[in-house]
């Protein structure tokens, strides 16, 4: 069944109070005023209702789980790709969680290359499609200065809230579509973007966000060990995403 | 189109050429003294000087570097019998100007109006540099594209159909390698034949911005130099230099504008520049995939093995201190403020010339005071000249020896990008290194070449600091030569300048508004310096240095004359005795001081005079040297610091550094003294 977008909430809210801050029954004064989601829910058969006190029940709790997830991916995907600010990303990714239903969730946790926590931070639920790619953990779209050295790919989109960051970019001729390649990435950050290579510091390297082209001449398990080999700062890179 | 139209097509191209050549005899747009003009332009470090060089016969300084030309040249050169006047740009990335230079670069296209761009490309990286011409079609100017440095696209593996691509593009193409001349011939007769405007008629962009950019050409009366749809393009980009002039010319039509450009960026999310560029870009890769075939050379070269090792954090400092060894210290303080210095001086004007121009003198000049000006203590050729001459000629030589080495190498953009983060501190980027390395050579050459910098913040934060911290080689060469006995003075001298550039640099950057600087730059490749262009480019620069400098020193001489003559000077000496006194320094090094007014060297060369007699050694040595490096700008770098940052900025700064130069001295002697140091 639907459930409405402030029963969503509720179940949000639950799922943290229990499962992140190990409480076992929530007051309902704690979930707010409004009756008909409470209502919705416990009709579900999501929630228990005893005196006041809200317990999430055992089939309420992958419902719940599932709405934190993806409202974080939301908060991910608003974040990283849409460029919203912190202020507007809450609101709008309680309307956009609402909107991802199951299977676009997934796309979305595979674009952005199965994140494992939100912008704030906290950890993300991982789904059916993050333990199904557990063993290729890249992302889809990433940006520069998160790349491994020696990881190449070609421009996605280019997140400059500023327009004078993004016109250095465009004269450079960091578009959309061009091929770079990442050489070095301290002490500043240095990669290849056609036939040129250009320096830049972080705050442009965390402008430019590539698209990971993947390998197909070389088979999933041989790439690891092959990025192994480079020297240095590529082997941290990696350890760091897989942690 | 039919066999028809393609013969009809031939025939007015033709026309329109021979119309346009000079050999025709003026039917052509020709220039206001009947010389026609060609304006060079393109991307930084593409070598539009070295064609300009090329052309004109002129020099006009190129390095390995983006920006090297921050000015405009200008030049003569007959083309296939034609007389042009040839104006060398600044670099610019696009007709939409973000620094300074760019802006000057537009300025020429729009206000002089020349009959021939010349549009420089490197060749192997025409995806990066076909929008600018694509720009400059549709800015409706008379373009020729030039594409450079084909042998190192060549090496990389790209082949370029030129036919094609002028074909596509719809002006002239011709292939060159500027360096080495080759190319350059058949470039010379397409520039003296080609004045036509392009007949391709211009990119489209989507129907929003067409719809926009018919709204805005119809309310822009005026002429700009520019097509009106080049000018409305740069209105909806947001170009405040062309808003300002649209705004003036249009006068009353201009709120009518000013919603038409509001409307259209309404209809986009995202800036209308970037839609723009994305079209452009759109384009040329559709060009390219036609005229460029690339095939894969995967061969490293030895020159991208040093490259990687220049950029890595511990081998590249590892190079980077034998650079400054063996480069500066080695042949700019050893060799050339050592060797050469002590022949110089003590042998040819201490032996041959000094002791015949005052015998000469004393023999034609009766008076003894005139005799003084010429050939006594403070005399226009005893001091002056010999200084300039024996001290000083050697060790800037030496200098720009090493950093023409340094900067056609294409090391310097390396440097940057190591040295970026401890620039970031001092609230400058990457980029200021070049300014910073330059102003060790001569600071008054690095004040001028700030302007590459993109805010005025930055500007003005490196103007202090090549003021303050940055002793130019002058300085430099005679300070190595007086503390080159003690290892552990020459640390404390460079321990010190450290810290307080650092130190100001910081302080500076928390008391001056502005933004934040970030820092990118286009890394060229390594190339082996060529001797010729090492020879010219040191011989220009010292031309400009005496040029610039010489009539300063025979100042500074008829001053110090006066000064002695008239008593002023012994007020002044009586003035700063107490207060170089006061930072523990004998009181006979207040002359010294009082020759740094005039110039950086010449106080250190006063400190060198006084080591050499034995009156100033151990820590007052040092104390000296650092204070006299840290004093008042020299009189030359004062005036161009007035000339770029204004008469109020420059005074402001030179009352800063005044008394700051003698407190750090004070507080180094009182550490050193109290420390119990012997040097």
């Amino acid at each position: 069944m639907e459930l409405e977008e402030k029963a969503e909430e509720i179940l949000e809210t639950l799922w943290i109070e229990t499962s992140e801050k190990k409480r076992e029954i929530i007051p309902l004064t704690e979930l707010g005023r409004a009756k008909r989601p409470l209502e919705q829910l416990e009709k579900a058969g999501y929630i228990s209702h005893n005196d006041g006190q809200i317990t999430l029940t055992a089939k309420g709790r992958p419902e719940a789980r599932s709405v934190v997830r993806r409202h974080r991916l939301a908060e991910r995907l608003l974040h990283d790709v849409l460029g919203t600010g912190d202020r507007l990303m809450h609101d709008k990714a309680c309307k956009f969680e609402h909107l991802l239903d199951k299977g676009l969730d997934e796309s979305i946790c595979h674009l952005l290359g199965h994140p494992k926590i939100c912008p704030h931070g906290k950890p993300i639920p991982s789904g059916r499609c993050c333990r199904r790619g557990r063993g290729q953990v890249q992302k889809l779209v990433s940006p520069l200065s998160q790349l491994a050295q020696g990881q190449s790919g070609k421009v996605a989109y280019i997140y400059a809230p500023e327009t004078s960051r993004l016109q250095k970019l465009m004269a450079m001729g960091i578009l959309p579509g061009a091929p770079v390649s990442l050489v070095q990435s301290f002490p500043s950050y240095v990669f290849t973007a056609g036939q040129t290579q250009f320096a830049v510091d972080k705050d442009i390297a965390d402008a430019i966000y590539v698209r990971l082209v993947e390998d197909e001449a070389t088979p999933p398990e041989e790439a690891p060990r092959r990025r192994r080999r480079g020297r240095g700062f590529g082997l941290w890179g990696r350890r760091r995403q897989d942690s | 189109m039919t066999l028809q139209q393609r013969i009809l097509s031939i025939f007015k191209r033709r026309r329109k050429r021979s119309g346009a050549s000079c050999h025709s005899g003026g039917a052509g747009p020709i220039g206001g003294e009947g010389l026609r003009k060609l304006a060079i332009v393109g991307n930084p470090n593409v070598g539009k000087s070295v064609v300009f060089n090329q052309l004109t016969g002129r020099y006009v300084t190129i390095s390995n570097y983006p920006g090297t030309t921050v000015d405009v040249s200008r030049g003569k050169a007959v083309l296939d019998g034609c007389p042009f006047e040839v104006v060398d740009t600044p670099g610019m990335y696009a007709m939409h100007s973000i620094t300074e230079e760019e802006r000057v670069a537009r300025k020429i296209l729009l206000d002089e109006k020349p009959d021939v761009i010349l549009h420089v490309v490197d060749a192997r990286n025409l995806p990066r540099m076909l929008p600018l011409t694509l720009q400059l079609i549709e800015a409706g100017l008379p373009v020729v594209l030039e594409l450079n440095m084909m042998d190192e696209a060549e090496a990389a593996g790209i082949d370029i159909d030129t036919g094609r691509l002028s074909q596509r593009l719809g002006i002239p193409v011709v292939a060159t390698v500027a360096v080495s001349g080759r190319g350059l011939d058949v470039l010379r007769r397409t520039l003296a034949r080609a004045a036509a405007i392009p007949e391709k008629s211009p990119l489209r962009y989507d129907k929003g911005l067409e719809e926009a950019l018919a709204g805005l050409s119809g309310l822009l009366r005026t002429g700009y130099g520019l097509t009106n749809r080049a000018i409305g393009l740069l209105l909806l980009q947001g170009d405040t230099q062309i808003e300002n002039q649209v705004k003036k010319q249009e006068d009353a039509r201009w709120d009518e504008i000013k919603a038409a450009t509001a409307g259209a960026r309404t209809d986009y999310n995202q800036p209308l520049s970037y839609i723009i560029a994305l079209r452009q870009q759109e384009e040329v890769k559709g060009i390219l995939t036609e005229v460029t075939t690339k095939t894969e050379r995967g061969r490293r070269r030895f020159a991208d093995w040093l490259s990687q090792a220049m950029m890595n954090p511990y081998s590249g400092s590892l190079i980077f201190a034998a650079i400054i060894y063996v480069g500066l210290y080695w042949f700019v303080g050893v060799f050339g403020a050592g060797t050469m210095v002590d022949f110089i001086e003590s042998t040819v004007f201490g032996q041959w010339i000094n002791p015949w121009v005052t015998s000469v003198a004393e023999s034609i000049i009766p008076w003894q005071v005139v005799r003084d000006l010429f050939v006594g203590e403070y005399g226009v050729i005893t001091l002056g000249l010999t200084y300039a001459f024996a001290i000083i000629l050697p060790i800037v030589g030496t200098f720009f020896i090493v950093f023409s080495i340094i900067e056609d190498s294409g090391y310097l953009p390396r440097l940057a990008m190591l040295i970026d983060r401890v620039f970031k501190l001092i609230g400058l980027n990457g980029r200021a290194v070049i300014p910073i390395v330059l102003g060790f050579g001569c600071d008054t050459m690095a004040t001028i070449v700030t302007r590459t910098q993109e805010t005025r913040r930055e500007r003005l934060l490196t103007t202090l600091l090549l003021a303050l911290a940055i002793p130019c080689s002058a300085q430099l060469g005679v300070i190595f030569g007086i503390l080159s006995g003690s290892a552990a003075a020459l640390l404390i001298w460079m321990g010190t300048l450290i810290f307080v550039f650092l130190l100001i640099g910081y302080l500076a950057s928390r008391l001056i508004p502005g933004q934040r600087a970030s820092f990118y730059m286009e890394v060229p490749p390594l190339r082996l310096p060529k001797l010729s262009n090492v020879i010219t480019k040191t011989y220009t620069r010292l031309e400009w240095y005496f040029t610039e400098v010489l009539p300063f020193f025979l100042l500074a001489s008829v001053f110090l004359w006066l000064g002695k003559l008239t008593g002023l000077f012994d007020i002044v000496i009586g003035w700063l005795t107490p207060v170089v006194e006061f930072i523990g320094i004998p009181g006979d090094a207040a002359v010294a001081f009082l020759y740094g007014f005039f110039r950086r060297d010449f106080g250190a060369a006063g400190l060198y005079d006084l080591n050499n007699a034995g009156i100033l050694v151990g820590i007052p040595l040092v104390v000296a040297a650092v204070t006299i490096t840290l004093f008042v700008p020299c009189i030359a770098q004062f005036l161009v610091m007035a000339k770029e940052r204004g008469w109020k900025t420059a005074i402001s700064i030179a009352l800063f550094i005044l008394p700051f130069a003698f407190l750090v001295g004070y507080i180094l002697n009182l550490i050193l003294t109290s420390t119990g140091v012997t040097l």
